[in-house]
This record gives C-alpha cells, sequence and structure tokens, in this order.
C-alpha cells in the first residue's frame, strides 16, 4: 500500500517535471483568474467566449511556429516576413476589389505567392547560416517590416478604403475591414448561447490548418522533417536532403504565418499596417513555448495549449485586475510573463544545439 | 596572396563604404550647411560614444553584441528619476545619479551573465530577450512602485493618479552641464570638453582594461572557452564580469546621453538605444566578434551623418518626410542583419576550413606513417 502510493507520488512529480514549473504556474493563474472573475463581478461566459475568440484568431500564426521548430530551426522569430507577405495579399485584394467573403479567398490565393518566394528566400538564408538562426531571423524580421514600411507609401495603391484621404496615395496605417472580410470565417455556423459567442468557422479553419500539419508531420517528408531536427549528420547519412527539407519547414512556416495573420484581421476587423507586425513574432513564440514546446520540439497539442493559456491570460487579467483593485497592470504582466517564458525555453538544455 | 588581402579589406570595410557614399550622396541633396552637419555630428559624438564604447568589453569575451546593454540604460534612467525627484542639481546630481546607478546595474549585470552562461552559444537572442523581459520589470517598477514603495515626493515628476512616474521628466536642472562644464567654441562649432574628456577616459580604461590579467583572461574566453578553462581560467565568472562592466558602463552612458538631451522619455529613452548603439558600431565596420575603438568613433560619424541626412534628403526627393524616417529605420536594421549573417557565415566557412586541415594533417600523417 504504502509502496504504491510512493510510485503514485513519484507518477505526480515526473508528470509535474514533464509539464514544467513556469507551465505550472501559468496555469495556476490562469485558474486562479477563472475562479476570481465572477467574485469580482465580470461575467464568465463572456470571459470565456473572448478566450475562444482571441484563440480563433492567433492559433494559426502560433501553428506557423510548429514546421521549423521540427526541422530544427529554432524559434520562427522572423515570423512578420510570412506577415507582410499576408498583408500583401490583404491588400492586394481589397485593391482589386473583391468584396465580402469572397475578398478573403482572393487575400489568401494573392498572399501565397509572396509568401513562397519570400519564404524560399529567407530558407536560402536560413540554409547559410545554420546555428544562427534565430537572431539573424529576428533581424530579417525587422529590416523587412521597415523596408515595407517605405514600401506602403510608395506602392501605387488606389483604393479609397484604404489611402490616406488628403494625398490620395500611400496607405493609411489602419484600414478596416467592414464590407471586406470581417468575421468572414467567424460568422460561418456562428453558435450563440447567451453571452458565449462560438466563432465555429475560424475554429474549423485552424482544425483544418492543424490536422493538415499533424497528417504532414506522418507523411515521409514529415517525418524526415522531424529527423533532421533531432539529429541533421544522422539524417544526411540517411539519405535526407537536409538543406531541402529545411527550406521546406520554412516555406511551410512563412505561408502559414501569411494565413494566420488574414484569419487574425478577420476576427479582429482591421488590416494593421506599417510598424504593427513589427513584434507580432514574440506573443506567438511564447504562446507555443508556454504550451510546452521547447527550442527543438513541439507539437500540435502545445499550439491549443499554449494560445489558450496566453490568449487567457491576456484577455482575463486586464478584466480581472480592474475590478478587483482597479489598476491596470496587464500590459506590464504580459511583457513579464512571455519574456520570461521565452527566456526560460532559451536558457534550457538542448541536445539539438549544434 | 597580396591581392587576397585587399579583397578582404574591401569585404571588411564594405559596411562604412557603403556608408561614405550614402552620406555623400544624400549631404548635397539635403540642403543643410556643413556648418550645421559638423554641429550636430559633434554633439552627437559626445552624447552616444560613452554608450557604444560599453559594448566593446562584452565582443571581447566573445559573447556578441551585447543586447541587453539596455538594462543599464534604465538602471541609468532610475539613478536620473530619483536624483531629480531629490532635486539635486547640476554635476553633482548627475555624479549622484551614476552612483546609485551603479548598484542597479551591476546587479542586472549578474543577472544577465548568469542567464547568458545558460544559454552559451545563443548569448544574442538571449540577451536580446533579457532587454525585452527586464523592461517589464522595469515598468513594474516605474509605474507601480515608484510612489507607494519608493518615495517619490514631488508631483512634477508624478502621474496625477499620485503614483507612477510621467511619460517624461524634464532634466532642465542638469541639462548639458557637462557639455558646457568647459566651454570652447571654434569657427561656431560647440565642442563639449568636458564630455569628451570623460569619453577619453573611458577609451583609457578600455586600453589598458585589455592589458590587465582579466582582460587577457577575456580575450582567451572570447577565443576558446575549452582552452581557457583547461588553462584554469574561470570561464564563467569572467564571462560575468564581462556583462556586469558592460551594464555598468551603459549606465553612466546612459546619464551623459539623457544630460544631454535635458529630458527623459521614462517607457522609451532605452527601448531604441541598443538598436542605434549596436547599428552605429557596426556601421564603423566592427563585426559580431572584432570591434575596437576606432570603429566606435568612425561608426558614430557616418550613422549620425546618415541619420541627419537622410530624413532630410527623402523628403527633398520624394516629397513624404515619413520615407526618409522609415529609410533610417529600415538602414539601422538591415546594417545589423548583414553583420550578423557575414558573421554566421564566416564563422562557418572557418570551421569548414579547420575540418578539411584536420582531415589534411591526418592523410598525411597516414600517408609519412
Amino acid at each position: 500500500m504504502n509502496e504504491q502510493k510512493l510510485t503514485l507520488k513519484d507518477l505526480i512529480k515526473s508528470k509535474a517535471q514533464e509539464f514544467g514549473l513556469p507551465r505550472l504556474i501559468i496555469t495556476g493563474f490562469l485558474l486562479l483568474l477563472l475562479v476570481l472573475s465572477p467574485i469580482v463581478g465580470a461575467d464568465l461566459p463572456t470571459q470565456i467566449s473572448n478566450i475562444i475568440n482571441r484563440f480563433s484568431w492567433n492559433g494559426i500564426l502560433v501553428l506557423a511556429m510548429v514546421p521549423m521548430i521540427h526541422s530544427g530551426c529554432g524559434l520562427n522569430f522572423g515570423l512578420p516576413l510570412g506577415i507582410i507577405s499576408g498583408l500583401l495579399g490583404a491588400t492586394l485584394s481589397i485593391e482589386f476589389g473583391f468584396e465580402g467573403p469572397v475578398s478573403f479567398i482572393m487575400a489568401a490565393l494573392l498572399a501565397t505567392p509572396f509568401a513562397l518566394v519570400l519564404g524560399s528566400v529567407y530558407g536560402w538564408l536560413l540554409n547559410k547560416i545554420k546555428g544562427g538562426e534565430m537572431m539573424i531571423a529576428t533581424y530579417v524580421g525587422f529590416s523587412s517590416v521597415s523596408m515595407m514600411c517605405m514600401m506602403w507609401l510608395l506602392l501605387p495603391y488606389h483604393s479609397p478604403n484604404m489611402v490616406w484621404g488628403m494625398a490620395g496615395k500611400g496607405l493609411r496605417t489602419t484600414i478596416s475591414l467592414e464590407g471586406y472580410y470581417t468575421q468572414a470565417l467567424a460568422s460561418f455556423l456562428q453558435i450563440n448561447i447567451g453571452n458565449l459567442t462560438i466563432p465555429t468557422g475560424a475554429l474549423l479553419f485552424f482544425a483544418l490548418l492543424a490536422f493538415g500539419m499533424w497528417a504532414f508531420l506522418h507523411t515521409k517528408t514529415g517525418t524526415a522533417m522531424t529527423a533532421v531536427g533531432s539529429n541533421p549528420d544522422f539524417a544526411r547519412s540517411a539519405g535526407i536532403n537536409v538543406d531541402k527539407i529545411r527550406m521546406i519547414s520554412v516555406v511551410m512556416s512563412t505561408w502559414l504565418a501569411a494565413i494566420g495573420i488574414l484569419v487574425y484581421e478577420q476576427g479582429f476587423g482591421f488590416v494593421q499596417l506599417y510598424m504593427a507586425p513589427f513584434y507580432m513574432a514574440l506573443p506567438a513564440v511564447s504562446a507555443i513555448l508556454i504550451g510546452g514546446a521547447t527550442v527543438n520540439k513541439a507539437s500540435i497539442m502545445n499550439v491549443v495549449i499554449g494560445t489558450i493559456l496566453f490568449q487567457g491570460i491576456v484577455t482575463m487579467t486586464p478584466t480581472v485586475m480592474n475590478n478587483m483593485i482597479h489598476l491596470d497592470m496587464s500590459e506590464v504582466i504580459r511583457i513579464i510573463v512571455s519574456n520570461g517564458m521565452i527566456l526560460y525555453a532559451l536558457t534550457r538544455k538542448t541536445e539539438g544545439t549544434r | 596572396m597580396k591581392n587576397k588581402s585587399i579583397g578582404d579589406y574591401l569585404r571588411r570595410f564594405s559596411v562604412p563604404l557603403m556608408f561614405v557614399i550614402i552620406c555623400l550622396i544624400c549631404a548635397p541633396i539635403s540642403g543643410l550647411s556643413p556648418n550645421y552637419l559638423i554641429n550636430e555630428i559633434v554633439t552627437r559624438i559626445g552624447r552616444n560614444a560613452f554608450l557604444i564604447l560599453s559594448l566593446l568589453i562584452p565582443i571581447m569575451a566573445g559573447m556578441g553584441l551585447n543586447f541587453s546593454m539596455t538594462l543599464g540604460a534604465m538602471a541609468g534612467e532610475i539613478g536620473l528619476i530619483l536624483v531629480s525627484d531629490w532635486q539635486i542639481v547640476g554635476i553633482p546630481g548627475m555624479i549622484l545619479a551614476m552612483i546609485v546607478s551603479i548598484p542597479i546595474s551591476t546587479l542586472l549585470g549578474l543577472f544577465c551573465g548568469k542567464v547568458l552562461n545558460m544559454a552559451k552559444g545563443r548569448e544574442m537572442i538571449t540577451s536580446y530577450i533579457i532587454s525585452f523581459f527586464i523592461n517589464g520589470i522595469y515598468q513594474l517598477v516605474v509605474l507601480y512602485l515608484m510612489g507607494p514603495v519608493i518615495p517619490i515626493v514631488h508631483s512634477t515628476i508624478k502621474l496625477p493618479r499620485g503614483y507612477g512616474i510621467r511619460n517624461t521628466v524634464s532634466l532642465l536642472s542638469m541639462r548639458q552641464h557637462l557639455d558646457n562644464l568647459i566651454p570652447l567654441n571654434i569657427m561656431g562649432v560647440k565642442i563639449p570638453v568636458a564630455t569628451f574628456i570623460v569619453i577619453f577616459l573611458l577609451c583609457l580604461v578600455i586600453i589598458w582594461f585589455r592589458k590587465t590579467k582579466l582582460g587577457q583572461d577575456m580575450r582567451a574566453v572570447g577565443q576558446d572557452m575549452d582552452v581557457s578553462r583547461d588553462a584554469g581560467i574561470d570561464v564563467e565568472r569572467t564571462r560575468i564580469i564581462s556583462m556586469i562592466l558592460s551594464t555598468v558602463f551603459a549606465g553612466i552612458g546612459m546619464i551623459i546621453y539623457l544630460q544631454n538631451m535635458g529630458n527623459i522619455a521614462t517607457y522609451s529613452s532605452h527601448s531604441q538605444i541598443g538598436m542605434f548603439c549596436i547599428a552605429a558600431l557596426l556601421v564603423g565596420g566592427a563585426s559580431v566578434d572584432k570591434a575596437s575603438i576606432g570603429n566606435v568613433f568612425l561608426g558614430i560619424i557616418l550613422f549620425h551623418t546618415m541619420f541627419i541626412v537622410a530624413p532630410k534628403a527623402g523628403t527633398v526627393i520624394t516629397g513624404d518626410s515619413m520615407i526618409g524616417e522609415y529609410f533610417r529605420v529600415f538602414v539601422s536594421y538591415a546594417v545589423i542583419t548583414v553583420a550578423l549573417i557575414m558573421y554566421e557565415t564566416n564563422k562557418r566557412k572557418n570551421k569548414s576550413k579547420a575540418g578539411m586541415q584536420l582531415a589534411l594533417d591526418q592523410e598525411q600523417e597516414e600517408a609519412n606513417g
């Protein structure tokens, strides 16, 4: 009896260790917030539908992290590059005059070639600098965003819904998607129960892509990708073209980021240009890490759990805190939690470091 | 052989050369008078040199570009906020702010060094994230703890709600006091002699430091960690010390920077400083593993000439003032990106070269034996 109890304790202990202390704290914190919110007078169903909504906006951006982690390219801090492809698709779709949900499909189609081209260049670059991916990815993201800042002003866009009214040229910093694809996915089969709203379409779209990713990772190429990530030398001697696999993973990640930002926009209702994509990589990176991924290991489950936990904290803290002590510290908490999580992951010992 | 060395030189100085060309093209277009330009550049040397010099020590220790110099900048800002609340003015105020900032930046540097020791091989990305993380803690301290926990008396720097610090804190009481301590004016160019003396002293300290035992150790660690560990150097400790020194210097540098500006943007002064300092250093021809004092000064002159000239030139060419604004931000990031890429490719090339040499040696040995 006693012995069995001990093993059970050990089991719990090992499970907890596997789960990781920071993750445990964050989960505990979120549960505490959920328990507190009715007590301090916030409406729980509204809160929960907020979290679900936020999840549907951000899920795909977080999913975009998976392929590159699998192929050993590390965390994709170069996410803004994919986001830019998405923004190009979105603005072009509006410029060509597509309306309603069709504009979403067209935006996705128009974004794809940009994502493929930019992703290939980015992948080629990352193959040149194996081992230093993350830092260079960060700066590739930054330089491409600041480069596009000039482009948004210079490119010949004319649609009156997008350009500055006075000058008649140069895109606005935020473009409303009213009449275009705002809520294009979310309103599909939307479920409303009292204050609880579930954006079924957006969730289904995420599920579709997540399932696609899961299925891909079980194909021959997908297994090869995992092999490259866990041991590139072994993979090379097994006859896998390491550079090509890494290239595929980077292109996939970039394309998912492009689609991810479109889904984000359809939920949010606005296209944000100029400096907006600048720091968008950080929340996605920390979300997948909170979900239990490491620098060289990630699963679809990590994406789902991480996005729920991260977005849960982001949406719950301001309301609960405001109701409780009339003090909005959510921004500070968000910065500390998300960057602390990335820091924690970076300092873990990982076998995959070359 | 000689041909190759010229090619190498060209590659090494490609970034500075590119900047010389940009500046030469933009300067006449911008229509700024040479006198104004020289004045601005001299001011900016005084303002930034100390901060950029603080980057040299971690590079020496092989820890790459210290993106977490922002930590020192935050410590400096906390020092200045406290001193301006205590209403100590002028040079004594600055010195007191430095004294207050030193323990804070030492602690932060210690933390940073410890974390970086856990993340060997990816120091740069880690130091970059550390700067974000500590920025969160800085905001927690300045926005919420200053007032209730850390006493702040004067309402001029407090937010109207009664705690937390305002977005801008005026430093009128010490504005350019160091710069104007020894006034000198040569042909309409104002030269901040006292600031230059301080910067010169730091240069001397760095040159001296390189020759000390600790400095030699640091260079050895930067060359090869395993070899230096075998040679009996405490690698971890050396790396932590280099981080602490860098952070402390960055704190002092930030105080000099802010006395020149004349006010603190409490929540944004430090956020861009790391990026601009690193870009300037790289423009001066430094690389991730090699930087000299000469790089610092060449870098400031070239980078800031571009910085002053580009927006004006952009306005003249395109008629839109924002283009030049974005252009200079783009150039800063692009320079860092290119430098990082060059560093990584060179590292890989050297590695494969070393591997090939080893294989060749082995073959020869086998043939001989």
